[in-house]
């Protein structure tokens, strides 16, 4: 990936200061063709384009080929043979990244056959990998992307234990491999969910999270000796998922925990402070009242900010204006959709953007927290999250504000011009004219 | 209103032209079952736990130059719109404002009816969501016509204060779709109070909940049935068979006590009691059916039956069958993109609503969720979108209707509210801009023309009992959190 970066980001030099009527050649190394197909350049003109980067918003132009933005600014020139789009003065975005949401491995909610979303209650599991189960071919991708959302952190569900999995960064485009990021965090639930094997006093949940990491440490200490006899004393998980949890203690693959209550919140801070481990909060419906010392210790939070209602004893103090507090003291924030079905409803990302907006988060900072908060968040902002030269070309060209119950126009993902059809777009065009009954709807 | 009080009216001449009627319908193969033909109307009580709603004292309040929505199909610029004893007494241009009115500025706002949302269970799945508080689904018979949302109500869920800082001022609390037949439903308005009946919007006709489709299955598959769809059908069936032998016991006793003659009373059955208002179309249904071929199963069960399916709920496929719907006048209440949490949601499209109302049928929005609720503008901002992407031409002022005026035609309560038309109920919101923009909010909230929220005065954004002290919460809770 690194030395992709690198090779787009020469590109990008050369564009912007030789002659431009002799377009630099798409990286064509054999080890670049299979991740990035060869596309002929692209030129999208006459945006208003959100860079997120330091070129900040700029009337002008971005230039894509082989997958990677190469250029964006005023009046770019129109290399030979590339497609030209015309936005029409009309907003040009990086393409939107949903946070933990279970994109790609789940199909339908209630149909068990189709779902991937959490480990076997019987066992907590750190080694439970959606990589495992991620299906290109899900029909809630289209969906999604056509509403402009080109990437999630695709995680487990809340899975009624404790550690409920490994997550991964995917892209939305054209598959077969959407794996932008393998071991992208490990989830953990800290709030009593009343989960059939979850214990349900906080205490008991501490314990078996406590356990979990020093049997974690304590095997990662020995491992080579673990599978001798008397190499390494009994412990509770499997060496499967004491492997997996290799890298949070490490502190290289941080621990999303799903907490809600501010002292939970103060709790989990404190523990993965004094062990090292990266934190990331997801939920935080009291993140708000913690928000000076999750800025502090540079945690970040991932919320879905249209929850506004003490849904339970432990989340009293939620409110519509927690991503706008959090945003305000300094915290990195980032939106999952609506957080009872992420997935299905990943196309409510920008409109909870433009929620938190309503409520007092500045545009730019919500627009930020669905693009490049979550690239930085989940460790890909080496090529994804901004506009600017060298980073995956994932633009979406948007009918009206972005965070407006807006509709993409037009959506690149790594380049590739994605078409706007769904399976829902289809069902729609069938049923579109009811008058017309010479043949059974089955026929169009 | 029930009219048990007419026969007295009628004096002595009339038992015996019942009785001459009665002879002629005995006579076999003239006529198959008790009919409306005899002269006794039925008399099942419809009134138990009576509204004691009375409006909170408002001043007559003109808002002047806004744009007006009135859920009429009109749009109307620099409109003014006056509240005069809780009704609405004017809405046009340059209304004068009566002596001693409140003058709110509309410049740049927008006024629209208040929102009604069809479909909510909020007060019986309040927040807090525990084990205590779990009230909306009498999951122990897959029948339950006994049963009604009013009695599991909690006045206190916080949900009614963050639905009211959104503008909804009244809407149907439903029991859940675990059951066939889940209970009677209830229409409230959207005051803060410490009764359910304090919330009753009065002369709200009710309704009864039934549910097609996966979740009753899912419900009673390991516990007795229903397992399949066709076992939801036959349930559905049995009830209400029952229902009509009930309501001829009692038609013949009411018609042998009329004509002075001996008879028992029958034994009073609280369910079918109130599926015989249903069969006698007092009690219109609100069917929670998903799948175009459920619903047209529903359509030949009411007609079998003879009762009214007022709308179908959820019904993310009524896009497939909105001639069907239009013909037989039943309206469709619909998400604007909820789908594919269950097999049959899977359909689900967003020009869903446009598409229903395109053809001419009767389309609205519902939340069925505490969060949605909140937003109902927005859904059907998204809703009126995706209708214009494929075309359609949808005036903001129709799009209104499908969070006003439809859900009120649908609830029986359109003469009531649902519109902004002179004489009606001031449920009124100004909002602070747009209504159909994410960034808008509802401004100032009037139930029956009492100001009941406003986003500018701390004072006038209820919170409930249940958000009264909890610690550390005093920048959040209550409507206008």
């Amino acid at each position: 990936m690194k030395m992709t970066l690198l090779l787009a980001g020469v590109c990008a030099l050369a564009l912007s200061t030789t002659v431009l009527a002799q377009p630099v050649a798409a990286p064509t190394t054999p080890a670049a063709a299979p991740t990035t197909p060869s596309v002929p350049s692209i030129l999208i003109r006459h945006g208003r384009v959100f860079t997120l980067a330091a070129q900040g918003t700029i009337n002008g132009d971005v230039l894509i080929q082989s997958g990677k933005i190469v250029q964006v600014g005023p009046n770019l020139t129109v290399p030979p043979g590339a497609t030209v789009i015309d936005a029409h003065g009309n907003a040009v975005t990086p393409g939107l990244m949903a946070s933990w949401t279970q994109l790609g491995i789940e199909e339908v909610q209630l149909v068990s056959e189709t779902n991937d979303t959490a480990p076997n209650q019987a066992l907590d599991s750190a080694a439970f990998d959606v990589a495992d189960a991620l299906n290109p071919s899900s029909t809630l991708i289209p969906v999604a992307r056509i509403a402009g959302v080109t990437r999630s952190l695709t995680a487990p569900a809340d899975c009624g234990d404790v550690f409920c999995g490994t997550a991964a960064v995917i892209h939305l485009g054209n598959g077969p491999d959407l794996i932008v990021k393998k071991q992208a965090g490990v989830l953990v639930e800290l709030e009593p969910n009343g989960g059939e094997h979850q214990a349900n006093s906080r205490p008991d949940i501490w314990v078996k999270f406590r356990e979990t990491l020093d049997d974690a440490r304590e095997y990662w200490s020995q491992r080579a000796g673990y599978h001798r006899p008397g190499g390494a004393r009994d412990q509770r998980s499997n060496r499967i998922d004491l492997d997996a949890l290799g890298p949070v203690i490490q502190g290289q693959e941080p621990l999303i925990v799903h907490v809600e209550r501010a002292s939970t919140i103060r709790q989990i801070l404190a523990y993965t402070q004094a062990n090292k481990i990266k934190l990331i909060v997801a939920g935080g419906g009291e993140a708000w009242q913690v928000a000076k010392e999750l800025a502090a210790a540079h945690v970040p939070v991932v919320l879905d900010n249209d929850n506004n209602l003490p849904a339970s004893f432990s989340d009293l103090g939620a409110t519509l204006k927690d991503a706008a507090r959090l945003d305000a003291a300094g915290v990195t924030v980032a939106f999952q959709p609506q957080n009872d079905n992420p997935a299905h409803y990943a196309r409510t990302l920008s409109q909870i953007a433009g929620n938190a907006v309503a409520n007092g988060m500045p545009w730019d900072h919500a627009l930020a927290a669905i693009t490049r908060n979550p690239a930085q968040i989940w460790g890909i902002a080496d090529s994804y999250g901004t506009l600017e030269a060298g980073k995956d070309a994932d633009v979406v060209i948007w009918d009206g504000d972005p965070l407006n119950l807006a509709a993409p126009t037009a959506v690149f993902i790594k380049g590739a011009n994605i078409p706007l059809v769904s399976r829902q777009t289809k069902l729609r065009d069938r049923y579109r004219d009811l008058n017309d009954k010479k043949m059974p709807f089955a026929y169009r | 209103m029930e009219p048990r009080n007419r026969l007295p009216i009628w004096g002595a001449a009339a038992i015996v032209i019942v009785t001459l009627i009665a002879a002629f319908v005995f006579l076999p193969g003239l006529h198959k079952s008790a009919p409306k033909d005899t002269q006794v109307a039925d008399q099942f009580p419809n009134d138990q736990f009576p509204s004691t709603y009375k409006p909170l004292p408002s001043k007559p309040t003109l808002i002047r130059g806004a744009t007006v929505l009135t859920a009429t199909d009109k749009e109307i610029a620099h409109g003014d719109v006056l509240m005069e004893n809780g009704k609405i007494a004017a809405v046009g241009t340059n209304i004068a404002a009566p002596a001693g009115a409140v003058v709110v500025d509309g410049k740049g706002k927008f006024v629209t009816p208040g929102i009604i949302d069809i479909h909510s269970h909020l007060g019986v799945y309040p927040s807090p969501s525990n084990e205590a508080t779990s009230d909306g689904n009498e999951a122990t018979r897959p029948t339950t016509p006994d049963v009604r949302s009013e009695n599991s109500v909690w006045p206190q869920d916080p949900g009614f204060d963050r639905a009211l800082a959104g503008g909804v001022t009244a809407m149907e609390i439903l029991p859940g779709s675990a059951n066939l037949i889940g209970g009677r439903s209830v229409v409230l308005k959207n005051v803060p109070a410490i009764t359910t009946q304090a919330m009753k919007f009065p002369g709200a006709p009710y309704d009864l909940k039934m549910a097609c489709g996966e979740n009753p299955k899912r419900v009673y598959e390991n516990k007795g049935g229903p397992s399949t769809l066709m076992g939801d059908v036959a349930g559905y069936r049995e009830a209400f068979e029952k229902a009509r032998e009930y309501r001829e016991k009692w038609r013949k006793y009411w018609k042998a006590k009329k004509a002075g003659s001996e008879a028992d009373e029958p034994d009073r059955d609280i369910g079918l009691e109130t599926l015989a208002l249903v069969l006698d179309r007092k009690i219109p249904v609100q069917m929670h059916c998903y799948r175009s071929d459920q619903m047209a199963t529903m359509i030949d069960v009411s007609k079998e039956f003879g009762f009214r399916i007022a709308a179908f709920h959820h019904a993310v496929e009524a896009y497939k069958i909105a001639d069907l719907l239009k013909k037989n006048d039943i309206c469709a209440v619909m998400w604007a993109d909820w789908w594919g949490f269950k097999m049959e949601a899977y359909d689900a499209i967003p020009e869903n609503i446009a598409m229903v109302d395109h053809a001419g049928a009767c389309a609205m929005i519902h939340s069925d969720d505490p969060i949605g609720i909140q937003r109902l503008n927005q859904e059907v901002a998204k809703a009126m979108l995706s209708g214009r992407r494929m075309g359609y031409d949808i005036p903001r002022a129709h799009a209104v209707e499908w969070m006003t005026r439809n859900p009120a035609k649908a609830l029986g309560i359109l003469d009531k509210t649902g519109t902004l038309e002179k004489g009606k109920m001031a449920d009124v919101v100004l909002w602070d801009g747009d209504p159909f923009s994410v960034y808008t909010h509802a401004e100032k909230v009037f139930i029956d023309g009492a100001l009941l929220y406003d986003r500018d005065n701390p004072k006038l954004s209820p919170r409930s009992d249940f958000e009264l002290g909890q610690e550390d919460n005093a920048n959040t809770g209550g409507a206008g959190q």
